[in-house]
């Protein structure tokens, strides 16, 4: 096996020289980094195999970018769009946005916010497994999203986001970075999608910064083909009473690698972390993830919901780690697996570490099949077997939508889950 | 044209719990069925609409001559008309009652035709509002954290919405207050039509004040022992079932 590239020839980038020299000295610790291994706490279980990235070629400009652009449709009513394609600015839209916010590529920021950039981009050390992949992302971050609500302003429609991979083998290095100040609010939704069918390779990170008393709600839309490999890296920083509501819906992939790490940093934060994951055929998501109480009386609330069909395979690793100074800390971990075949393999993880007594905290994994139940209630009003359990595990989803304040979003999100269970 | 029980024996495990029930419903006519806890009614209920939990060891069930039994899975009985309100409707997270019913209307559909929403909505908030069903239920999950009353309303509604040919409502009336008892009455009257046969299983005459039937019949033990019109309930009512069952004892 090899995690090495076929080719790891720097593309053309417009990235200041800073940067570029700190890529350098990322490539060198990408390509020195040992492979994991299951002897890995953060691998175990892992299918090391999916690992081997040697066929996947840097990224070519895409060749259909108006298709693309059109075909770069969410919400009805945006406040700001962000279209990229191959690591490259294919379009924005950014006049509706109030004063003082910044919208641009990763690329155009790192140059005329420089500031901001270092300060919070990849501020957060990676503690959950893929140094060595964080490494390779910064050393071949290209395009991105920079997002910057400055405080005390609302953006009250959703920014969107679309990152595309074209081509075979492709490699697309997603970076999504936003920093809420102050009593500011924003809903941001980022979609990573396949301009075809072909096998790809995507290796993404996002952060969110929450300054105190901002709320963000971020949901990522992984629409990637079913041949793409991806790492998925998310940090998430969440201030004094900061609300950082985040769910991601992995759609496709045919091997994704999923790490969310969440810190509560301020006192009364709080950061719901959701996830929905319809698997079928071979697919597999490894997901592994970290609630970091470091703040007194903060509040996390992860449910993270597998739907496996087929033979595929799913891999959840949570950890609640209550450090010492986190009074009064409400800690919540929840991962349901729908069992929709009996060759399907979830794997379930749930962990606690708690150095502070006054703690409320719960975690734990459920495995179950479809209710035998529900199926004949529905089958007697006439609807077939396999509908009907498409309408169930459709059903088990919105639970989790219903979490979501926004009506329109949480709309707009029912939509897509029953689109992807529709084609599935 | 009838819906037509011959000879029905039904287990579940290996208890035999229908011992070769007869009973014939003429379209458009509304029937009865009494019994004790335990005489076999509701597995009747669920034996026709295809629970896979009872196995049918004998006998046939017809609706207007079509073989129930032909078609193994119960989404087949329901769209060839049969309709079964449940004692205990199940619940469905995540399942709106809008999308359920439109799922099930959408399956009596030829592949490829789309039901026309706007249609659709129409018609079931008139059905709602005539059953008082407030219509904000439209948007809340299948049966969760309903009331009693408010699921086998919810049961009056399916079944005014698919308008089945041949209706089997199984304790309708159980977890009713009067007004609740009432309105289902009323939506079930409102469905009562040369069209359509109802068999209506009670533990109670009261329900049978408001749907009453044409022909009531007293179940024991897994078979149909008496037939009668409609004072046959109020005896029930006033004497229990111990002279039933003598009776029976008596003609075997």
């Amino acid at each position: 096996m090899s995690t090495t590239l076929m080719d790891t020839t720097a593309p053309a980038t417009t990235w200041p020289d800073w940067f570029a020299a700190q890529q350098q000295a990322a490539l060198a610790e990408y390509e020195n980094s040992p492979d994991p291994t299951r002897k890995d706490e953060a691998w175990r279980f892992a299918n090391l195999k999916a690992l081997d990235l040697s066929a996947f070629v840097p990224a070519e400009p895409v060749a259909s970018e108006g298709r693309l652009i059109n075909a770069s449709t969410g919400l009805g009513d945006t406040s700001a769009k962000l279209i990229l394609g191959n690591n490259t600015l294919l379009h924005r839209e950014a006049s509706a946005l109030p004063a003082g916010v910044i919208f641009e590529p990763l690329e155009t920021a790192a140059a005329t916010h420089a500031d901001l950039f270092k300060k919070y981009f990849m501020a957060q050390p990676v503690e959950l497994g893929s140094r060595k992949f964080a490494a390779l992302h910064k050393a071949r971050v290209a395009g991105g999203a920079f997002l910057y609500v400055p405080a005390n302003t609302s953006v009250s429609l959703p920014v969107e986001i679309f990152q595309w991979v074209e081509g075979a083998n492709a490699s697309v290095f997603p970076h999504t970075l936003i920093v809420c100040g102050e009593n500011s609010s924003v809903t941001v939704v980022d979609y990573f999608k396949s301009a075809d069918k072909l096998p790809a390779f995507a290796c993404g990170v996002n952060d969110l910064h929450l300054d105190r008393g901002a709320k963000l709600t971020y949901i990522a839309v992984q629409d990637w083909s079913r041949e793409t490999t991806a790492f998925h890296i998310n940090s998430t920083v969440v201030d004094r009473d900061a609300t950082c509501t985040a769910l991601i819906a992995n759609f496709g992939g045919a091997y994704i690698r999923g790490e969310s790490l969440s810190r509560l940093v301020g006192e009364g934060s709080r950061s719901e972390m959701f996830s929905i994951n319809p698997v079928e055929g071979t697919r597999e998501i490894d997901q592994r993830t970290l609630q970091d109480h470091v703040a007194p009386r903060a509040t996390s609330d992860l449910l993270y919901l597998n739907a496996l069909d087929d033979k595929s395979r799913t891999i959840f690793a949570g950890l609640i780690k209550v450090e010492p100074g986190a009074a009064g800390t409400d800690a919540y971990q929840k991962v349901k697996n729908l069992i929709l075949s009996d060759d399907a393999d979830p794997n379930s993880m749930p962990g606690l570490e708690i150095l502070n007594d006054e703690v409320r905290c719960s975690h734990g994994a459920t495995n179950g099949p479809v209710s035998a139940d529900e199926l004949f209630y529905m089958e007697a009003r006439g609807i077939a077997k396999d509908q009907a359990r498409r309408l169930i595990v459709n059903g088990f989803f919105n639970n989790l939508l219903e979490r979501l304040e926004n009506e329109t979003l949480r709309a707009h999100l029912e939509t897509l889950v029953a689109a992807r269970l529709a084609v599935a | 044209m009838s819906l037509k029980i011959e000879n029905l024996h039904a287990n579940i495990g290996v208890r035999e719990i229908l011992k070769g029930l007869n009973l014939e419903i003429p379209k458009g006519q509304v029937h009865a069925i009494m019994g004790k806890n335990g005489s076999g009614k509701s597995t009747l209920a669920k034996v026709m609409a295809g629970h896979p939990d009872y196995e049918v060891t004998g006998g046939s069930v017809s609706l207007d001559g079509l073989n129930l039994f032909d078609m193994e899975e119960p989404d087949q009985r329901s769209r060839a008309g049969l309709f079964v309100a449940f004692q205990y409707p199940m619940e469905i997270p995540g399942v709106t009652i809008a999308n359920f019913i439109r799922a099930a209307l959408q399956a009596r559909l030829p592949e490829g035709e789309e039901l026309d929403a706007v249609e659709y909505y129409g018609e079931l908030y008139k059905k709602m509002d005539a059953l008082k069903i407030d219509r904000s239920f439209t948007s809340r999950a299948v049966n969760e954290g309903f009331s009693g009353g408010e699921k086998k309303r919810c049961e009056v509604l399916q079944m005014a919405m698919l308008n089945p040919v041949y209706a089997v409502l199984d304790e309708t009336d159980s977890g009713l207050d009067i007004d609740a008892l009432r309105i289902v009455s009323e939506g079930v009257n409102a469905m009562r039509s040369p069209e359509r046969g109802f068999l209506v299983i009670t533990h109670y005459q009261r329900l049978l004040e408001y749907i009453v039937p044409d022909v009531v019949h007293v179940m024991v033990d897994g078979r149909i022992v008496m037939s009668g019109d409609k004072t046959l309930a109020h005896k029930l009512e006033a004497e229990g079932y111990d002279w039933v069952e003598k009776e029976t004892l008596t003609n075997a």
